[in-house]
């Protein structure tokens, strides 16, 4: 595994994509053809399966390192990754090893089946053979969890450099549910199969935020606009007389939004479409909110009333493949314009509606009509050049979202607490709270949104300004006054406030702002009524 | 088993390892040699302070670092080798300085300042009053290095400890690995046509560095910050390699392939612009957790600190032969418990001490 363990350094000791995409492209030209195939997918998020818990590796490593638990897991607590605390913590290896990545990762898949002693066994001897790095990454592929800081895009840049094939065709080969254990490098990259193509979504296209104003983007009536709606989205796929239901997180949704299996019933072999997902109210003919989603996600089966309660439709945007051919190169206009024949005259019960187009005669309107997006249930729109193609990914200057900005409320900072991994030690994760006569009354935390420097800052203030300390949670006196944003508030009867927020962040530290200005409690149920 | 005037079993290491026999104080007394208050680290009988973080009278200091040796006290007294820098920091001060080991009678309390490791100059300061040993340790490192004195163990009944890195995740590798590893780096960007710039704290760090590296590889270049405290160790006789300040006069085409010595806020300013294609590094014993490695956002971390890690931590303490252990800064609580499980009787001490406060900011941009 050495050959990957320095292929793992290389690329987590520069910052610079150029030089990311060069020791990856490296590797991908020389290295044995089953380590590549799990370095795509280590990089493109297939990891083995965990055969060993979390829990276990823990105990094994606290024993071996001769630490007592309480002091293995405060140290995993400041470091934030099990991987690296147990290598961090382990004496120094005896031997080495020249066994390979694909190697390891058999072992590890083959313990599915033995026995907790033979787990034992093979964890303890691996630690005992593989040093530095190596041993970190062992952890990491043993634990489940691989981050590199490569994305799937360079991943596939480097891949098309060493390959030379297109960086687009790459792409969607890439896409759909293949793991190493179901194809092989030739099949997957040389070759491709066309009939293990027919689930296989196309990579989404993803846009922009707007960054100025729209003007910026040019004549407002090169541009169509559609609400940006609050749910999953989608990409559903009707071949071979099956459906498929795709995350844009390529994870296949299918069995989890059942109502999409009609769609078989309505449109014709060889369709796929790109939209959203919603939680849909036909009553009102409004998609229900985000909340009434949210239950239906992560539910491997759905009980029925839940599938009454929160049916779920696929609200489309695109169509990028008719027929069996493939659309993504035409016009977004023709797209659009092949969509909405398809679907016209779809009867109600149909699980697929058409997106609505937001009409618009200039920026002026479309700014207007963007400020009522709340009231439709929509986060804001999104704005696409009329000659778009279907782009791989993210591409500068077809695609825009153009969010609402966020709801917001000043509140003041009451505990602190010290982050960890990337934030070990700062503090970072803080609760605030709003005024409720001459209480406080704490209703959210929130993490983001600082910069470094700003973290720095208030770091170095909560170290002075500790008032009482409750495991690693400090009590701060109430003078920080922070204004957070947010997308969402729910009702809530498990926090104490009785709301729940939607993405919290900090927007501003409000230097100009005393404790005693901050919004009440009264405020934030204000708001509860309004947007809950 | 002996107890103590409030019934509990008097506490025993629980390693039957340690060669080192705890001292005993003589009758079980309360005696508080030193005290903690809002402006530092108090000794009653001899009215003076341990780097306080306030305003006193009178101030002992362990070592130059700024949150130890603040500005606004009375009267000073530190090491002979700590005192230029303390001088050339905050301004002409009367420092009274002593050496290694003198003892010297303040009230009714007997001081000597002995090695701590940490920088050239620092000290743990030994209290005594009427036969009961405290020892406040500053900030210390007990593995050697090329550049300060090294640590001495001294027998104590209380030790005032930090423990900036007190958690077994943090265990350093020997002087000469890491010097490897910064002769390596550095190489390959001369190799590379590159300069190898490399963030650590402007006293001590800098210029441990620069004692460690193979200088034969090329030129040492220093930040104006660096080199300021360089010219003071020269003058007090600390030997260190040559080097040449940066000025915007300084021909850096002329000198590719050169080690650049800077503070670690320095890589992420304007001042790295004038070195074209560069490689950057931290030394800091931070860069051991890849977390803060990667919000760094430099090239190369180097796990150097001039702070003793896990294991140096639980040895400096055994070795003193206290029974009472009382922690500073750092990673207070979970230490405390574990001192407590090894037998001590343990405390958190709240300073306003930093460690290797690698974010440390700036003193302008603490809030009001």
């Amino acid at each position: 595994m050495n050959r990957f363990a320095a292929l793992f350094t290389a690329l987590d000791q520069t910052t610079k994509t150029g030089a990311k995409t060069a020791a990856l492209a490296a590797y991908f030209r020389d290295a044995p053809e089953d380590d590549r195939l799990w370095t795509i997918a280590l990089l493109s998020g297939r990891r083995p399966k965990r055969t060993v818990t979390a829990t276990r590796l823990a105990e094994w490593a606290a024993a071996k390192a001769g630490l007592p638990d309480w002091l293995f897991r405060a140290s995993y607590d400041v470091v934030g990754d099990l991987a690296e605390t147990i290598h961090l913590v382990l004496p120094p290896p005896r031997e080495a090893s020249d066994r390979s990545l694909s190697d390891w990762i058999g072992d590890i898949r083959a313990l599915s089946r033995a026995e907790e002693s033979e787990k034992r066994a093979f964890v303890e001897s691996a630690w005992d053979r593989l040093a530095g790095t190596e041993r970190f990454v062992f952890n990491k592929l043993i634990t489940g969890g691989f981050r590199v800081g490569v994305s799937q895009k360079l991943m596939t840049r480097a891949l098309a450099e060493a390959t030379e094939i297109p960086e687009a065709e790459l792409a969607h080969r890439l896409m759909g549910d293949w793991t190493p254990e179901t194809t092989s490098y030739a099949v997957l990259i040389e070759a491709p199969d066309p009939e293990a193509s027919l689930s296989r979504p196309y990579p989404f296209c993803l846009a922009y935020g707007v960054e100025g104003g729209p003007e910026t983007l040019g004549p407002a009536e090169d541009w169509l606009a559609e609400w940006k709606w609050d749910g999953i989205r989608g990409q559903l796929i009707l071949r071979g007389g099956q459906h498929h239901l795709w995350s844009r997180g390529e994870e296949l949704m299918t069995h989890r939004f059942p109502e999409l299996a009609r769609a078989m019933d309505f449109l014709p072999e060889g369709t796929v479409i790109d939209g959203e997902v919603l939680a849909w109210d036909a009553a009102t003919a409004r998609p229900m909110s985000f909340a009434a989603l949210q239950k239906r996600i992560g539910r491997k089966t759905v009980p029925k009333t839940l599938l009454r309660e929160a049916p779920a439709i696929l609200y489309a945007y695109d169509l990028l493949e008719q027929d069996g051919a493939d659309l993504r190169t035409l016009p977004l206009v023709e797209r659009r314009a092949r969509l909405q024949a398809m679907l016209a005259g779809l009867p109600p019960e149909a699980p697929i509606l058409l997106s609505p187009l937001v009409d618009h005669s200039d920026w002026e309107e479309l700014a207007t009509l963007r400020a009522g997006a709340r009231d439709m249930g929509a986060e804001g729109l999104m704005l696409k050049r009329k000659t778009s193609p279907y782009h791989v990914g993210r591409k500068k200057g077809d695609w825009y979202k153009w969010k609402l900005d966020p709801l917001t409320i000043d509140a003041v900072m009451v505990y602190a607490q010290a982050g960890h991994g990337r934030r070990a030690n700062l503090y970072t994760d803080f609760t605030f709270a709003v005024a409720k006569g001459n209480e406080l009354v704490p209703f959210t935390k929130a993490y983001s949104g600082l910069t470094d420097a700003e973290f720095r800052k208030i770091t170095a203030w909560v170290r002075r300004n500790t008032l009482a300390r409750f495991g690693p949670v400090r009590q701060v006196p109430p003078e920080q006054v922070f204004e957070i944003g947010f997308e969402g508030i729910q009702e809530s009867t498990r926090h104490k406030s009785g709301v729940a927020l939607r993405f919290p962040r900090m927007l501003r530290w409000r230097h100009d702002k005393r404790a005693d200005e901050i919004d009440t409690h009264e405020h934030l149920l204000e708001m509860l009524a309004q947007y809950g | 088993m002996r107890t103590d005037p409030r019934g509990g079993p008097v506490a025993r290491p629980r390693s039957a390892k340690t060669p080192y026999r705890r001292i005993r104080t003589p009758h079980y007394s309360p005696v508080m040699v030193l005290e903690f208050r809002d402006s530092g680290i108090y000794c009653p009988s001899g009215d003076f302070y341990i780097d306080p973080w306030r305003p006193v009278g009178r101030a002992l200091i362990t070592h130059g670092h700024a949150d130890h040796a603040r500005p606004g006290h009375g009267r000073y007294l530190a090491t002979e080798a700590a005192a230029p820098v303390m001088r050339h920091r905050l301004g002409g001060l009367a420092i009274e300085t002593i050496a290694y080991g003198e003892t010297r009678s303040i009230g009714g309390a007997t001081v000597s300042f002995h090695p701590a490791g940490h920088v050239p100059g620092s000290a743990q300061i030994r209290v005594e009053h009427r036969g009961e040993l405290w020892v406040v340790s500053g900030d210390y490192k007990t593995t050697p290095d090329s550049l300060s004195e090294p640590w001495e163990p001294v027998r104590c009944h209380a030790f005032i400890t930090e423990c900036t890195f007190g958690l077994p995740v943090f265990d350093w590798r020997p002087e000469a690995e890491l010097a490897a590893g910064l002769n390596d780096w550095w190489r390959a960007c001369a190799a590379d046509g590159r300069h190898a710039v490399i963030g650590a704290y402007a006293l001590g760090k800098a210029q441990r560095v620069m004692t460690m590296v193979d200088a034969s590889i090329g030129p040492i270049l220093t930040h104006g910050a660096v080199e300021n405290t360089n010219e003071v160790l020269r003058a007090q006789g600390i030997p260190l390699p040559a080097t040449t300040r940066v000025t915007p006069e300084t021909d850096l085409k002329a000198l590719t392939g050169a080690l650049v010595v800077a503070p670690p806020s320095a890589l992420a300013g304007p001042w790295l612009r004038r070195f074209g294609a560069v490689s950057t590094g931290i030394a800091s014993g931070w860069m051991a957790l890849r977390g803060v490695r990667r919000r760094r956002a430099a090239d190369r971390g180097f796990v150097i600190s001039d702070h003793a890690d896990w294991k140096g931590l639980d040895a400096a303490i055994r070795e003193t032969g206290a029974t009472r252990v009382f922690a500073t800064h750092g990673y207070t609580a979970t230490f405390r418990q574990w001192l407590e499980e090894q037998g001590y009787e343990a405390a958190i001490v709240e300073t306003e001490y930093e460690g290797e406060s690698l974010d440390a900011p700036e003193p302008e941009e603490l809030p009001a």
